[in-house]
């Protein structure tokens, strides 16, 4: 795997008004990047910001500040033909297998929606290219006159994966594409991505929030806390060495398919609720749950820092 | 036990004779409205009032214009089907004519109110913001404006009490619940994953329009116009009832009972006719947009 970056995300903000004088801060001042190649996992319990920090690094949300460079091209000040490049280039799957699809279309017109758009094709090639992109998902031909609602959870999460790629693009946003499915099916869809990763060589941006599966597909895994990026480091090394407090209960909380040994493990419990993203106050966000939490924790909001090779930490208990 | 479990060996060109045949959208709601006994019979009910209209006043023998001092106020009998009014004109053939006048405002009605609110309304959810609010301020204007003065005010200022008229001053304000169906519909559209997949793509806005909002918006506005029929119909009644409507010798459903109820204790059947009509049209319009609401929906799917 190279280190070449392909999409560099610097101090992306982005804040919802949510009322009079009330801003929810879902993306805060988050920087990191992927590289060429590699799967990017990004954990976080509900509502801290990972969809919309997809969303945003796609310009499907415009960003409140900072930047997000794919190929050192600034996705939100693109001319619109450059735009039309990007999304050629950059592409998402969604959650809700069942509100991606429309479902007035057949499969085979959602499937064409991304080839009409970039690709000057004839009927019987276009015909051609539906069936290979079926076949790469695993699924055969017939399916290209059926209606959405006429296939199950974890077909049309093929299909929702199959329109992704008729596109060739080379990095995709895989927004929770396994949380809606049950789990044998997960495991389909994670293998299936796998494998299409190492066919067409693709860059993902894997967002999760379930740790084991995380652990299983991705290269790197970056640990969001209420829209701010709080630790992001090597798969192996996140799981062995967890640094921020938050990370280490979370690691904590998996569980370990051994009754023993899972009697007998010591879990860090979290206190308290995920406190409110609007109007959050200055300081670590973390500090009201944090059992190591000192003075300095409640006024200076800690930046992420790099304290060990390749393993970046946002607390201020590391120098 | 190895052969407890064996893969049963399918052929792939097996496999697509297995599967169902394959339905597209509009076929498979047609498929369940078949299932629907009331919807069919509400069908059926319709279809012979509309060829009654059309053919109705030809078969009787006697022009609905045509006065007979000789045969005034009869009662049903074999030739005067329905009985005579008070001028002696075969009821038969009236209730037919006058069919004919309040199908023509009850559909064009919808139709008008149709188009016009949904792209009032597509308008408004799809630029949102500013343009939205304004927009929908002015249908809640028009909307709280009582329609018995509009229709007054138009057939005065016009000087007209014509059939153009009367649907001028139905529809004037009649398209603003229209407007804020699609607008609903289609703000809660924008928001789909579909929408934002086909955005991720590259996808053209008018595109977007045409092949998924609009698509998608069909199913309510169909219904809404199985709705709105019944509605217009009965304002056309109304309207006529009270004498703002078609004038003689031209007629409609609503004129004829208009006409019919000043005597209608002595001769109850030339109002029995006319309400039966409007009775079992806009029954059959709201049983038939009931199930097509049934059999359009996708989470109703079997």
């Amino acid at each position: 795997m190279s280190k070449e970056k392909l999409v560099e995300i610097i101090n992306l903000k982005k804040y919802f008004h949510v009322g009079r004088n009330e801003v929810l801060k879902a993306v805060d001042d988050v920087t990191f990047e992927i590289r060429r190649g590699e799967t990017l996992g990004l954990v976080g319990e509900s509502g801290c910001g990972k969809t919309t920090c997809g969303r945003t690094i796609l310009g499907i949300y415009n960003s409140t500040d900072g930047q997000v460079l794919y190929n050192g091209q600034n996705v939100h000040k693109m001319s619109s033909s450059e735009k039309v490049k990007f999304k050629k280039g950059a592409q998402i799957i969604f959650q809700d297998p069942y509100a991606s699809l429309d479902p007035r279309m057949t499969i085979g017109e959602i499937i064409a929606e991304g080839i009409d758009v970039h690709f000057k094709l004839k009927e019987s090639e276009r015909i051609a290219r539906i069936d290979d992109l079926l076949e790469k998902v695993g699924m055969n031909s017939d399916f290209r006159s059926r209606f959405p609602h006429e296939l199950s959870g974890g077909q049309r999460q093929r299909i929702g994966i199959a329109r992704a790629l008729a596109v060739e693009p080379d990095f995709i946003v895989c927004d929770e594409p396994i949380s809606a499915l049950d789990v044998s099916i997960q495991a389909q869809i994670v293998n299936l991505l796998i494998k299409l990763q190492n066919q067409l060589g693709l860059t993902y941006l894997f967002i999760a929030h379930d740790l084991s599966m995380v652990k299983h597909i991705s290269d790197r895994v970056g640990v969001m806390y209420l829209g701010s990026l709080v630790e992001i480091t090597e798969s192996q090394e996140l799981y062995r060495k967890p640094l921020h407090p938050y990370t280490k209960s979370l690691i904590s909380a998996i569980p370990i398919p051994d009754p023993k040994v899972e009697e007998e493990r010591q879990r860090i419990k979290l206190e308290g609720e995920v406190p409110s993203p609007i109007n959050t106050p200055p300081g670590c966000k973390f500090v009201k749950r944090c059992s190591y939490a000192m003075d300095i924790c409640g006024k200076v909001s800690p930046e992420l820092k790099e304290v060990e090779k390749d393993h970046f930490v946002a607390c201020h208990l590391y120098k | 036990m190895e052969t407890a479990f064996r893969p049963v060996a399918v052929e792939n060109k097996e496999k697509e004779v297995i599967a169902r045949e394959s339905v597209s959208y509009w076929k498979d709601a047609w498929r369940r409205l078949k299932t629907n006994k009331v919807a069919i019979v509400a069908i059926f009910i319709l279809a012979t009032i509309v060829i009654m209209t059309i053919i109705g006043p030809s078969i009787s023998g006697h022009d609905y214009k045509e006065i007979n001092s000789s045969m005034i106020n009869q009662r049903p009998s074999v030739e005067h089907w329905f009985g005579t009014d008070a001028l002696g004109r075969d009821i038969f053939s009236r209730v037919w004519q006058g069919g004919r006048i309040s199908m023509i405002i009850g559909l064009t009605g919808a139709l008008i109110a149709t188009v016009v609110g949904s792209i009032y309304g597509s308008i408004a959810a799809y630029f949102g913001g500013r343009v939205d609010t304004i927009m929908m301020r002015i249908v809640e204007i028009l909307i709280s404006l009582p329609y018995l003065i509009l229709v007054i005010l138009i057939s005065i200022i016009l000087d007209s009490r014509s059939i153009g008229t009367m649907l001028l001053a139905l529809t004037l304000a009649g398209w603003c619940g229209i407007a804020r169906l699609v607008r609903g519909q289609m703000l809660q559209l924008k928001q789909q994953e579909f929408i934002m997949a086909a955005e991720a793509l590259g996808v053209k806005p008018w595109k977007i329009i045409v092949k998924h909002l609009i698509p998608n918006c069909l199913g309510i506005i169909i219904v809404a116009i199985s709705f709105d029929v019944p509605g217009y119909i009965f304002a056309e009644a109304f309207l006529s009832y009270i004498g703002l409507g078609i004038q003689p010798p031209g007629t409609s459903w609503g004129a004829l009972a208009s006409a019919a109820q000043q005597t209608f204790i002595f001769h109850p059947y030339q109002l029995f006719f006319p309400a039966l009509m409007i009775g079992l049209t806009m029954l059959s319009f709201t049983l038939l947009g009931d199930g097509l609401r049934d059999a359009l929906d996708p989470k109703l799917r079997q």
